[in-house]
């Protein structure tokens, strides 16, 4: 106990604190090249730019970090609910007393600064659904405890949608990582990723073609089927997926041609297929591409990149910071980058297994999913293997809440994870 | 089994990354169309604007064309302002000007340009272009804007201007961009998607000097602009100033069809205003001083506006009852026990006398027989088959719906059948001494010139209509209007019953309530038909709508004049020498032309907006007058010259020369 006390540091995985530091002060760096113009130098510290106010945010957020170390880890576990109920609480107060930003009510403003509640709702969410599914009783089995967890999830994420945030609302989709892990059957990860492929291809190609499609691959799966397993209902079972599948594709289509108004479902096609909009979002990526691909194999060199300066899209040094992470540093740095993003994942996965406490686990797992469901939408996004869904990469983008929100996720699990000793 | 689960996820995560990676290397190193020849080269996206559609007139005159003008853009992380006092002398703007508009660029974006300033002409952009080369991030883009040759026709041209956010928010499809212009009213809405065109894309390769260096992936992702198309209308442009000369000093409109094809000629709505006022840098206060004026020159009276048809609807009172078999030509009624009074004239013995004398009684009979003639016994039951069988008829003229008229906003209108009193006074609880005053066009009855004036050109037409329309031809002179206006509209009421009528209107014109004074001295032979309509806030609206000559129609009039009273005296004069100088080219009755310039009918008083205007009572004897509200006419130079009217420019010339 004595031990604890004296270091706060001590006991804290180096690994992952190496990591993130490598990725804030990266980020850091890029950002100032997004905002440097060679015609106007100015200092990396100059705080009437965003690199200078980032370097703000880093610093607050380091105090953040020997805050949470402080406190005691059972603070978390106990305090849980009540801080998922505040922060349901700003998130309903946000709809109501926000200000609107391009369109989005869910920023509240603090002097001159503005806090996104939703970029802490994850953190919450996180929170209480390791409180909830810490308790060593629950199986998850039952229905009803399914449901209890599909509202803790649920309610956060509908509250963000509503205040016109679709993208940090998708991110509580990452908690099916978590879950997997905890039990629920892989089949249900399947059927929603199925799904998940189908409202897309639904949207880009003809329905017929799709419905055929099925067709063609529920006969080819009753026919390579083993006969043992043919006789069990193997059969009938395809059979009913091919069904269900193809009342999705015509229940989209339906929705999409009949339901929604025509510039809704514009805004839809634009998120699924850029090219459908090349002036808008397509633009976008299409530049984020160019952006990228110009980099080349080792790329233009720090402050060199052309591509990210001029005309470009708004988000520059936001959502769409990997653009110059890939044009100044080329395939090496983005291999870095990626390198970074898999590394911190597997690592918190591995120290997620390691824990003794459920709570402690479930945790972790939700914070290793959150990483990974933003790194992959958001890189991918850029490389135009995902739909533009403006979600930050963390650590990288610039923003204060974003960089808060994902530093206390990560120390809280931390802490709990260097007080593994001591759990129990 | 669960134990392996946080394998999966591992492998999972590295599987993403692998697949990342590929596609960053394919895209970073092996796709060479990224690797721009060199790193200080970047590519920029050109929009191209076309040029908006031109808009003639029906002899091939111009009447709305573009002026390339200058916009001047600001990139504020790039600018450079030295010396600003010498720019803002250059520009002749203030300091403080100065800086609210930077301040603004840099609130919306320090990377992105921002429009500075707009619609420098040719001689400003020649005098600023040498001094700009001090000040780096201020940019000149090419640009347009509308050109008028004439300032006429204002409300039916409508104007362009920046797109609203609520616009940008509803577009279907997402063309418009912040900043781009749109069409806001008359034609330039209605014809929008057609005098846009299409806008281009060009992806080009630029230095870091902004200098092009040819098209990139050799233009495979450009896409081509497409001009606006020209719109070809029927209007006849020296008939339309003329209209628009003839209404100064007066509130109302006009409305001319050429009955054959359903062209409008001329489409003037007064008070009006110079368009050019919104087509200008200062469109912004311009709009604002003609929203706030009272007088609402930007209401477009022509297809806006409600009035009730007055005598006028005799037309189609009488029409139905021959239709309908329960009159004939000469069927004649005497005054007897109907509530209104008659304006002195011979006693009535035909159908053909009612309309030129505009007898009230005449039509109060006239009307009541079309309700009660048939079975019912019953005279509550038996008006509501009557008016239900005279709306079957009364309802081809389109006079209570949506004409379809190539404009936007327009009047609904409302010719009342049996469900409407039903409605509003329950069912079998009125009778045809509720509505008499249906008869003569008073009541219920709504309609506004467009309407009339499609009335006037179906009786010329002796039966049919087709539905009026501006653009007779689109893209090309000998192209062909929307499918909506070559469609013919029949009456089915017999030929022989619109000669009867047609007869009563020569009459009209002549020899009954269209007084010596307004009439023409060039021979023509026309056929008309007066109305007075209660006028709620003060004076009668006149009426008259026309048709000539009456063996070969044509032109088709229809003229309101609010505020002046009887039909015949005020409209009338006004609607007759438009005819007359719509075929014989020039004004031959001088008399009228100075009457009718001598007179000013603009009410004095002014109603701030959002004033709630007392309404009719709307009682069984709504025919008797309202109160009378004195008003004065004389209206002083300087009230004028406040409301914006056009005083000047081309009108005075206009009465001259024609065009």
């Amino acid at each position: 106990m004595a031990e604890r006390s004296k270091y706060v540091f001590g006991n804290i995985d180096w690994l992952v604190l190496l990591l993130y530091i490598s990725c804030v002060i990266m980020g850091w760096f890029n950002i100032y090249a997004v905002v440097y113009t060679p015609e106007n130098p100015m200092s990396m510290f100059d705080l009437s730019y965003r690199s200078g106010q980032q370097l703000l945010w880093i610093g607050t957020a380091s105090i953040l970090i020997i805050a949470i170390l402080v406190v005691d880890h059972k603070f978390y576990d106990t305090f849980a609910y009540v801080i998922y109920g505040l922060i349901i609480l700003a998130l309903i107060a946000v709809l109501f007393m926000a200000s609107d930003i391009k369109g989005s009510r869910s920023w509240i403003k603090l002097g001159s600064f503005s806090l996104q509640p939703a970029e802490f709702a994850k953190l919450g969410t996180s929170l209480a659904l390791a409180k909830y599914l810490g308790d060593p009783t629950l199986k998850l089995q039952h229905w009803k405890d399914y449901r209890v967890v599909a509202l803790i999830i649920g309610l956060p994420a509908v509250l963000i949608l509503l205040s016109n945030e679709t993208g940090s609302a998708l991110v509580f989709a990452s908690f099916l990582i978590m879950l997997y892990r905890e039990g629920l059957p892989g089949i249900i990860l399947v059927i929603g990723i199925v799904m998940a492929a189908l409202l897309v291809i639904t949207l880009l190609v003809n329905k017929w073609f799709v419905v055929g499609g099925i067709i063609v691959l529920v006969a080819l799966v009753i026919f390579l089927m083993p006969k043992m397993a043919r006789r069990r209902g193997g059969a009938l079972t395809s059979v009913l997926f091919g069904v269900g599948m193809i009342i999705t594709v015509l229940g989209v289509d339906f929705f999409m041609n009949n339901v929604l108004q025509k510039h809704q479902r514009n805004r839809i096609m634009v998120l699924i297929d850029p090219y459908s909009d090349p002036q808008g979002d397509g633009w976008n990526v299409i530049q984020s591409k160019i952006a990228i691909g110009s980099g080349g194999m080792i790329g233009k060199g720090f402050l060199q990149g052309t591509q990210t300066k001029f005309d470009f899209v708004p988000e520059q040094d936001t959502d769409f910071i990997f653009c110059t992470v890939g044009e100044e540093h080329g395939f090496v740095g983005a291999l870095v980058v990626v390198g970074l993003f898999l590394g911190l994942v597997s690592r918190l996965i591995v120290l997620a297994e390691r824990q003794r406490t459920r709570f402690g686990r479930v945790y972790g797992y939700c914070v290793a999913g959150i990483f990974l469901f933003h790194f992959m939408v958001n890189i991918g996004m850029t490389i135009g293997l995902m739909p533009v869904i403006g979600i930050p990469l963390p650590f990288f983008s610039y923003g204060g809440s974003s960089l808060w929100g994902f530093t206390i996720l990560l120390f809280i699990f931390l802490k709990i994870d260097a007080q593994r000793p001591f759990a129990l | 089994m669960q134990e392996n689960r946080h394998l999966f996820i591992i492998w999972g995560a590295l599987l993403i990354g692998v697949i990342y990676l590929a596609r960053l290397f394919s895209l970073q190193v092996l796709d060479e169309s990224y690797a721009i020849e060199s790193s200080s080269n970047s590519i920029k996206k050109i929009i191209e604007i076309p040029a908006r559609g031109q808009i003639y007139d029906r002899y091939g005159n111009l009447i709305v064309y573009n002026t390339p003008v200058y916009d001047l853009v600001v990139t504020p992380y790039k600018a450079r302002v030295r010396d600003t006092l010498r720019l803002c002398q250059a520009f002749g703007i203030e300091r403080w000007e100065f800086d609210s508009l930077m301040a603004a660029a840099k609130a919306y974006s320090r990377v992105k340009p921002s429009l500075f300033l707009r619609q420098l002409s040719k001689e400003e952009f020649a005098r600023i272009q040498d001094i700009m080369v001090d000040y780096p991030g201020f940019e000149f883009e090419r640009s347009s804007v509308r050109t008028y040759t004439t300032a006429s026709m204002a409300n039916a041209l409508g104007y362009v201007s920046e797109i609203s956010k609520k616009q940008m928010d509803e577009q279907e499809e997402p063309y418009y961009r912040k900043g781009d212009y749109i069409g806001q009213t008359g034609l330039e809405k209605f014809y929008e998607k057609e005098l846009r065109g299409k806008r281009g894309t060009k992806f080009v390769m630029v230095n870091v000097k902004g200098i092009q260096k040819g098209s990139w992936k050799n233009g495979e992702l450009d896409t081509s602009s497409v001009v606006g198309r020209n719109l070809y209308t029927g209007i006849d442009l020296m008939v339309q100033q003329y209209a628009d000369s003839l209404l100064v000093n007066k509130v109302g409109s006009v409305v001319a069809i050429e009955p054959k094809t359903g062209q409008i000629i001329a489409i003037a709505s007064s008070p009006t205003y110079d368009p050019r006022l919104l087509s200008s840098r200062s469109f912004s206060k311009n709009y604002m001083e003609l929203y706030r004026n009272p007088y609402r020159p930007l209401f477009n009276r022509a297809v806006m506006s409600s009035y009730r048809p007055g005598s006028t609807f005799k037309l189609i009172q009488a029409l139905v009852a021959l239709q309908e078999g329960v009159i004939t030509a000469g069927t004649g009624f005497a005054h007897g026990s109907a509530p209104m009074k008659c304006h002195g004239h011979p006693p009535i013995a035909s159908v053909a006398m009612g309309v030129q004398h505009s007898c009230n009684p005449y039509f109060y009979h006239v009307f009541r027989r079309v309700l009660y003639d048939n079975d019912e016994t019953n005279s509550f039951t038996a008006s509501a088959t009557g008016l239900s069988r005279w709306h079957e008829i009364a309802k081809r003229f389109s006079m209570g719906e949506k004409l379809g008229v190539d404009l936007p906003s327009e009047f609904k209108g409302n010719v009342p059948d049996d469900k409407y009193y039903d409605k509003r006074y329950g069912k079998g609880r009125w009778k045809f001494s509720n509505i008499y005053s249906v008869s003569i066009g008073e009541g219920e009855l709504l309609t506004n010139p467009i309407k009339l004036a499609n009335l006037a050109a179906t009786i010329a037409n002796r039966g049919y209509f087709y539905t009026p329309h501006i653009v007779a031809g689109i893209g090309t002179q000998d192209g062909k209007p929307l499918q909506q206006y070559r469609e013919r509209h029949e009456t089915g009421i017999a030929r022989q019953h619109y000669e009867a009528v047609i007869e009563g209107m020569k009459g009209a014109v002549t020899r009954g309530t269209v007084p010596a004074f307004a009439q023409l001295s060039s021979g023509i032979v026309s056929a008309g038909k007066t109305g007075t309509s209660q006028n709620p806030k003060g004076e009668d609206n006149s009426i008259f709508i026309a048709f000539a000559p009456v063996d070969d129609p044509k032109i088709a009039i229809a003229v309101i004049v609010e505020y002046s009273g009887f039909g015949g005296s005020h409209a009338a004069p006004i609607a007759n020498l438009l005819i007359e100088r719509y075929l014989k080219r020039e004004t031959i009755s001088k008399s009228v032309e100075a009457y009718v310039l001598r007179k000013n009918y603009l009410p004095n008083y002014i109603f701030p907006r959002g004033t709630i205007l007392p309404k009719v009572q709307e009682r069984k004897d709504s025919v008797r007058k309202a109160a009378p509200v004195t008003v004065p006419l004389a209206v002083r130079e300087d009230t004028l010259r406040t409301v914006g009217l056009r005083r000047t420019g081309g009108n005075k010339q206009d009465l001259k020369k024609g065009i």
